[in-house]
């Protein structure tokens, strides 16, 4: 994440100096379409061994989009990235520990 | 609506209170749905004699409002957008317009579960189906719940009494309703495309 | 009672209270009586809220465990029969873990995490009040079961299938996991608001690495809170759609994994036990450095030792399922992990022992109870490394070793962290000192009463006695030294020398609140800034924001280092340093106004969860006044507007601008 760690005690309001323009929304929004269509299409079309790895990898992409640009994230404060992915990687940490002694992963 | 009151001296962190609150509230939700996802996870194979998931799911038309949901999140921050730029009638028109793709999303999901139901999936039919309508149940009341501050901001900035930071407070809900969004993107990979 | 102008000379301030309103109720504006008590944001009446609620559950799940070791005194024990003695333990426990010592540790860090860091209030003060009530609400709405039908009887970790409607047909376990739920929510919310409150309202110049220690575990704390609680909330919902909604996650006839239940509830079950001893560790690192007369050894090690059990925390939970067939490798990995917890806690322990190493001990009560934890709490760790081995936990998994073991980590060590804060901060909260005689007689009783109680159950754990089973036998209570009929009535003569010790402190209160003698400013020459304001402290906790320039910062102002002898020498009292204080005090203080929504919202959940149980439309109702009052609440601006008050004051300072 590129966020500058500079501003500190200064205004609370500044993410509206870092927002988008709503060009540059709109082109985030048609992106995040055209990957829940490569999505779909991989229910109709064979894409063999890539299957599985290419829907998680569209999935994380479109996650981490909508977190940075729509919510921000990557323009805020690293305090709010260190709260939210701290969680995250958390709850994918220990979730798949959980499922791993379920033997889920070699099903 | 913002407890945001600073006390006699600036935030230590130069951060808003409740911008910081919501972010861990965020975080600890993440903890939540992935106590749900995993529980469907572990149990989407388990039908004991009900239908099993490819036999029921409806690709084309959950794509359809899993699209409504995305965009929703579009309309969404062009409503905080127009907020931070105090353009008071633009961000009522945002926030309407996600209120109204956000209910077209539960209503697509109250149509396919009374669907699911009819061909065979009840709560109680197999651990498929407690799981499954657990975890999706949970996510179309957090909608909802959006739905409803939705509405009530619009409501609010009618009388325009809002305490608190107008700007700020959309800025909030925001933030709520894009995690819903991105809970929904990882449920339709997870559950509706990959098979089990 | 919202606003406080002070005037230099006029050393009283004046309260003035809101005249009109803004919102959907007009404003609770008196500022005495019950109402302040009720509708009040202040975070010292609800940390004291907090903290008579936890003392109440303590009395309470107290008199649970007198009546289970009065059972088991005597073979063939007829006290309780055995459907009762399961309700017995399970609220016990439950009552002990998630109304007492959670709630306890609440109260504490709301009363003093502003005040160690220099804050005038916490972040969201309403939010705050919401905490509180939803956990009383929650605590009684779990006893309510008691009345109505029977409680919860599958022990506290309430297992499948045990929980299913089969095994238990009464409303108890759904009292119980509403009730959890309830409380869980307290949790959560208590979590965000201390969080953001240490991040964001530190005193200026106090920096993450001169927050005072009880602050830094407290955080670790809520860091945990905030993540542990979501996971327990997903168990408890999956328990409770099975047991009123019909779903099947925990039904074997449906193919499911009764682990599941086991694996959710121990992922938010480890985290929970650090939830537990981190605040009593947090106590003792204050109260140490303070009856030492040094500085805590190794400051930053203690912080980090702390982080580093809340991160590995998350890492060991399975430890307590290696005897349901996890496999060998998960097995195997656990039995590490939780090896390597040990580390940290040990640390720890080391960390104490050299800040009172070569120090000027003074043994008042605090400091006893600070000693007793060191002792207590690493017996309960020794034995908790004995069962990190998987192949002894084996032998040693449900019976009376783990008994043993759990209450010497937690009544050793949180229950005695507590009493070692009670007796520090007393003068702090109320302006008078606990009876330090009487002190010595609670402590002595409360050890020895502790170590008769537990201290045999490791005998008769490792002899083979079961816990949770409700009699044993004469014919399988063995011979000679190590029969189980000898050590039982040990451990059932020393839960009644416990209570006595119980007791004493409860006397000891009232012999105190009726004492009129009032205590000196500083009474143990402190280090930390809590200290560094009136007992108790004013509504605004401090006349100015202090600017902070070190660790231990109200020492500093005391103290100074001789730089040709390299020692301390004191430079200035604490009445000195308040009167300067008072001298500079803002003129314009604002403060959170009162608000009627935080009892109203908390009161709107126990009806909806009762309406689950029973009748929906009850829920119905319930859910129509939470949406009322979220709406009065969203309404209310957290501060009443500055045209609420009288005497608009025009010529306040600087500070009055920020906020609104
Ligand atoms: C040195 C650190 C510790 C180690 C290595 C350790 C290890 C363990 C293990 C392996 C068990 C499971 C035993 C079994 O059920 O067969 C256990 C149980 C337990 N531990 Fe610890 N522990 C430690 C510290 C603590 C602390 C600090 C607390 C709480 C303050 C705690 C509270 C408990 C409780 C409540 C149980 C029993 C749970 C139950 O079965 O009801 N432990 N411990
Ligand atoms: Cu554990």
């Amino acid at each position: 994440m590129t966020t500058d760690t500079t501003h500190t005690a200064t205004s609370a309001e500044h993410s509206e100096n870092h927002g988008m323009s709503t060009a540059g929304y709109i082109r985030i929004a048609a992106i995040l379409a055209a990957i829940t269509a490569l999505e779909v299409s991989t229910v109709y079309i064979d894409f063999g061994p890539f299957f599985l790895p290419a829907l998680l990898i569209m999935m994380a992409v479109k996650f981490v989009m909508v977190v940075s640009y729509f919510m921000h994230l990557k323009f805020d404060n690293k305090i709010f990235s260190l709260m939210f992915y701290a969680g995250l990687i958390l709850a994918v940490g220990v979730y798949a520990a959980f499922l791993a002694t379920f033997k889920f992963f070699i099903q | 609506m913002t407890d945001a009151v600073v006390h006699g001296h600036e935030s230590s962190t130069g951060i808003s209170n409740v911008k910081l609150g919501m972010w861990a509230f965020l975080g600890s939700e993440c903890l939540l749905f992935g106590g749900l996802i995993s529980t469907y996870m572990l149990y989407r194979g388990r039908v004991t004699g009900g239908p099993r998931p490819a036999q029921i799911f409806d690709i084309p038309f959950t794509s359809v409002s899993s699209f409504v949901l995305l965009m929703s999140s579009l309309t969404m921050v062009l409503a905080v957008s127009a907020a931070h730029k105090n353009e008071d009638r633009k961000t009522n028109l945002w926030l309407t317009v996600t209120a109204l793709l956000g209910a077209t999303f539960v209503g697509g999901q109250v149509y396919e579960f009374t669907a699911f139901y009819n061909e065979g999936l009840g709560f109680s039919t197999s651990l498929f189906g407690s799981s499954f309508y657990t975890l999706t149940g949970f996510h179309g009341v957090h909608v909802t719940v959006g739905i409803i501050m939705l509405m009530a901001l619009v409501g609010i900035f009618k009388r325009s009494e809002v305490p608190g930071k107008k700007a700020e407070v959309v800025e909030m809900i925001g933030l709520y309703w894009h995690f819903v969004d991105i809970i929904w993107i990882i449920i339709f990979t997870l559950v509706y495309l990959i098979p089990v | 009672m919202a606003i406080i102008e002070r005037e230099t000379e006029v050393m009283v301030p004046v309260t003035v209270t809101p005249t009109s309103t803004y919102g959907v109720l007009k404003r609770p504006v008196s500022a005495t009586g019950w109402r302040a008590w009720v509708f009040t944001v202040d975070h010292k009446k609800l940390g004291l809220m907090y903290g008579a609620t936890a003392m109440f559950f303590f009395i309470v799940g107290g008199v649970e465990a007198l009546l289970i070791r009065l059972q088991l005194a005597a073979p063939n024990g007829k006290v309780l029969n055995a459907d009762l003695y399961n309700q017995m333990f399970t609220m016990h426990a439950t009552t002990m873990v998630f109304l007492f010592v959670m709630p306890m540790a609440a109260g504490l860090a709301n009363y003093f995490i502003p005040l160690q860091i220099g804050a005038r209030d916490v972040a969201f003060p309403r939010i705050n009040a919401l905490g509180f009530w939803l956990l009383l609400f929650g605590g009684i709405f779990i006893n309510l079961s008691w009345f109505l039908g029977g409680a919860a009887d599958g022990g506290w970790f309430m297992y499948a299938p045990n929980s299913g409607p089969v095994f238990s047909p009464t409303n108890g376990i759904d009292f119980w996991a509403f009730g959890l739920q309830i409380a869980g929510i307290a949790s959560l919310t208590g979590a965000i608001n201390l969080i953001v409150t240490v991040l964001n309202m530190r005193a200026p110049g106090m920096t993450l690495m001169k927050m005072p220690i009880f602050t830094w575990m407290m955080t670790v704390v809520q860091f945990l809170l905030l993540f542990a609680v979501p996971v327990i909330t997903v168990a408890l919902f999956l328990l409770s759609f099975q047991r009123n909604f019909g779903a099947r996650f925990f039904d074997v006839a449906a193919g499911a994994d009764p682990l599941l239940w086991q694996h959710l509830f121990w992922i938010f079950g480890h985290p929970e036990v650090y939830i537990l001893v981190l605040p009593a560790f947090g106590i003792v690192s204050e109260v140490l450095p303070v009856f030492s007369r040094k500085p805590l050894f190794g400051y930053p090690f203690v912080v980090f030792s702390g982080a580093a059990i809340g991160f590995v925390g998350w890492g060991v939970w399975a430890h307590h399922m290696f005897a349901s067939g996890l496999g060998p490798v998960s097995v195997a990995v656990f039995s590490l992990t939780t090896m390597a917890i040990a580390v940290p806690t040990g640390v720890k322990i080391i960390n104490w022992t050299l800040t009172m190493w070569g120090g000027k001990l003074y043994f008042s009560t605090a400091m006893k109870f600070s000693i007793g934890l060191i002792v207590l709490f690493t017996v309960g760790g020794l034995s908790g490394v004995t069962h990190s081995v998987a192949p002894s936990d084996t032998q040693q998994t449900d019976t009376y070793y783990i008994v043993a073991h759990f209450h010497y980590v937690l009544f050793g060590g949180a229950v005695l962290g507590f009493f070692s804060g009670f007796y520090y901060w007393w003068p702090k909260m109320f302006g008078k000192m606990l009876n330090e005689k009487l002190g010595g007689w609670n402590f002595w009783l409360m050890v020895i009463g502790m170590n008769l109680t537990f201290g045999p159950m490791h005998i008769l754990g490792l002899q083979g006695q079961p816990r949770r089973m409700y009699q044993w036998t004469e014919a399988r209570a063995g011979e000679g030294f190590f029969n189980l009929a000898f050590w039982n009535l040990i451990a059932s003569i020393g839960s009644f020398v416990l209570a006595v010790g119980i007791l004493l402190f409860l006397i000891n209160v009232v012999i105190t609140a009726r004492n009129p003698t009032k205590s000196p400013l500083d009474p143990w020459n402190s280090r930390s800034l809590e200290w560094m304001t009136s007992n108790p402290p004013k509504e605004h906790n401090f006349d100015v924001i202090p600017t902070v320039h070190h660790l231990d910062e109200f020492f500093h102002r005391k103290y100074e280092e001789d730089s040709a002898t390299h020692t301390m020498r004191q430079i200035a009292t604490a009445e000195e340093i308040m009167a300067e204080q008072e001298r500079n005090a803002d003129k314009h203080i604002h403060m959170p106004s009162p608000s009627y929504w935080p009892i109203v919202l908390a009161g709107a959940v126990p009806i909806i969860t009762f309406g689950m149980i029973f009748s929906h439309l009850i829920a119905v109702i319930g859910g129509v006044i939470l949406l009322f009052a979220a709406f009065g609440w969203a309404l209310e601006p957290s501060t009443a507007p500055e045209s609420d008050f009288e005497n608009n004051s025009s010529q306040g300072t600087a500070l009055d601008k920020v906020g609104h």
